[in-house]
């Protein structure tokens, strides 16, 4: 089954086509890394498909909804982790996952049971009416992540999710995505480092608003001949023409 | 959705200290610093004529609460150091002649030289010293009838000892409401673009005009609360009453709010900054609020041009407002006019500022 389908995807801002006819499907339960250099259109493809901006052309589905015309059914079966960090500093973790929670509609008692439950899997039960900003980056990541996909989505967007994290809290972050994954959720991730691109099942890299190429990074190094996704991006991002 | 902006509001302590503590500053400061009025103005008098009349005069001027005579010196050349060192605003210049000339050619010349660096102060402090003038004189006359006279009678409607309290509590009033309802929610809304959780917001099922009224929300009450504390200090400290209806003009006030609060909307889908937010509301709103609410200068002076331009700004009408409740006592059958115009202005802003925050979406 796939979560997102997408044909001829299509955005222009005026004269500029920042997405250019894409086309591509992810299976339920996949990890999908979805990469490009700045202004390629990996932003505004993802915007798109959550809804939060409107094609120009083309069709997709994600999670079974039309991403033109179902947009807020769209919405409340995905999660969406922003590359900013998304957290409020000044409520407490508690209430940072409680008003998360609130805008999904999760019941009241559901959702205090969740939030025990999920600061007991982070192991901050005892930080849980501190207030955010005294987390170290790396936790409030963590804790972004699971406050994303507390509502039980089918897919997470998540748009660069470990930009300024450590090398070690990274690896953290992915186990805990692979987690996920393999209890049935789908992920799509943006990311600009390369090691990370190697942890997806598939990769799509975006040149120029176009995808250029689409396959699991086996493949993709044994099509380019570089022994990693570094020399794979290295080699596609040359013919971009579009700059900046 | 709305507990959570009102969590935030108090969470940020400095900021809340900083709303609620300007207004109590800013009434008191222009409560007791500020006056219009001008008290114990220090004079200095060039007695040419060192006679029995110059000494009545000098003495009445002493025993006026307005002056303070610092010194009395033999001439005038000393003038121009007095008021380089600032030492007075004000000298009067007795001649040596004036018993004679009364007494002969029935008129006499007393000079007043006053700073007018403060043009403001020159005026009124000159006024004040004619005015001890004229009482001297009138009294000298009362031993003679003249042929005929006329009588000026004054009357100050509304503010008979013209207490420049009953001005500015309208204009602070006013100011204050324009910096809470349209700087601080567009600050709040833009802040929330710049880290990012607007987007999280905006990806999440809530639509988003429900994110942008919450965000409006605890602005209003807080805005509502600072109205109360306004009046309480105006009304137990300054003295100034609330002639009209308080019911009236804490709906008129709402109205005003929810003004303002469209204006800091309109600002927040402009800019993802919150430093451009605070610049747009201070130059932008701030600054026309101050000049064309006819608070500090007067409209009716203005050239024309200017005069059309203060009838967009939305302070103009809700000083009106205020004053009129507050000090005139009218009700709404007079200020009808004013509270049209500011709901058109509310209805016309919010209008625009939704169909802004959409096309921004996009």
């Amino acid at each position: 089954m796939n979560a997102i389908v997408v044909n001829n995807l299509t955005k222009t801002f005026g004269s500029f086509m920042a997405v250019d006819h894409i086309s591509f499907h992810v299976t339920k339960g996949e990890v999908f890394g979805f990469l490009g250099a700045n202004g390629a259109g990996k932003t505004t493809a993802m915007r798109m498909l959550c809804g939060l901006l409107k094609p120009s052309s083309g069709e997709g589905r994600v999670a079974g909804f039309n991403i033109d015309t179902e947009s807020e059914e769209i919405k409340k079966h995905i999660g969406y982790m922003s590359q900013k960090f998304s957290l409020y500093n000044n409520l407490t973790i508690r209430e940072n996952i409680r008003f998360y929670g609130g805008l999904y509609d999760i019941p009241k008692k559901e959702l205090k049971q969740k939030t025990d439950e999920l600061v007991e899997q982070l192991g901050l039960t005892s930080y849980t009416d501190k207030l955010v900003q005294s987390l170290p980056l790396g936790w409030k990541q963590k804790l972004a992540f699971s406050v994303a996909i507390q509502h039980s989505p089918e897919i997470v967007f998540l748009d660069e999710p470990t930009g300024g994290v450590d090398p070690i809290t990274r690896r953290q972050f992915w186990d805990m995505i692979y987690e996920t994954a393999h209890n049935g959720l789908t992920v799509f991730v943006t990311t600009h480092y390369m090691d990370e691109a190697e942890y997806c099942h598939r990769v799509s890299i975006m040149v120029d608003g176009k995808i250029a190429a689409l396959d699991t990074p086996n493949e993709l190094k044994k099509i380019f001949e570089t022994e990693n996704m570094d020399g794979v991006f290295r080699k596609l991002a040359r013919r971009a023409k579009r700059n900046e | 959705m709305v507990i959570k902006e009102f969590k935030h509001v108090l969470r940020d302590q400095r900021s809340l200290f900083f709303l609620l503590a300007q207004p109590v500053m800013m009434i008191l400061l222009f409560g007791f610093a500020l006056s219009n009025e001008v008290k114990e103005t220090k004079i200095i008098v060039v007695d040419h004529a060192r006679d029995e009349i110059s000494k009545t005069l000098i003495n009445r001027f002493e025993q006026n609460v307005y002056f303070r005579i610092i010194d009395i010196v033999p001439d005038e050349s000393m003038a121009d150091d007095i008021f380089k060192k600032g030492l007075a605003k004000l000298i009067i210049v007795i001649p040596a002649n004036i018993a004679d000339d009364i007494k002969h050619q029935y008129k006499s010349i007393v000079q007043l030289i006053a700073d007018a660096s403060d043009p403001n102060t020159a005026a009124i402090v000159s006024t004040y010293a004619g005015a001890v003038f004229r009482d001297y004189q009138n009294e000298l006359l009362g031993l003679v009838k003249m042929p005929y006279e006329i009588k000026v009678e004054q009357r100050m409607l509304y503010n008979p000892q013209l207490i420049s309290a009953y001005n500015f509590v309208p204009g602070v009033l006013t100011l204050i409401m324009m910096i809470l309802g349209a700087m601080m929610t567009s600050v709040a809304i833009v802040r929330e673009k710049e880290l990012g959780t607007m987007e999280v917001l905006l990806a999440s099922p809530i639509h988003p005009l429900q994110i942008v009224l919450s965000k409006a929300v605890p602005y209003l009450a807080l805005a509502f609360i600072t109205e109360i504390i306004i009046l309480i200090l105006s009304v137990f400290v300054l003295n100034v009453p609330i002639r009209g209806s308080l019911f009236l003009l804490l709906a008129e006030s709402i109205l005003f709010i929810s003004t303002t609060l469209a204006l800091g909307l309109l600002i927040s889908s402009s800019t993802n900054q919150q430093q451009v937010a605070m610049f747009i509301s201070l130059v932008g709103l701030m600054l026309p609020s101050l000049i064309f609410s006819g608070f500090m200068f007067p409209i009716e002076n203005m050239p024309l041009p200017l005069k059309t331009i203060s009838n967009i700004v939305p302070t103009k009408w809700y000083y009106n407002i205020v004053r009129a409740i507050m000090v005139k006592g009218l009700g709404i059958e007079s200020i009808w006019k004013e509270t049209l115009i500011l709901a058109t202005m509310t209805l016309v802003l919010t209008g625009i500022a939704i169909k802004k925050f959409k096309v921004h979406l996009e």
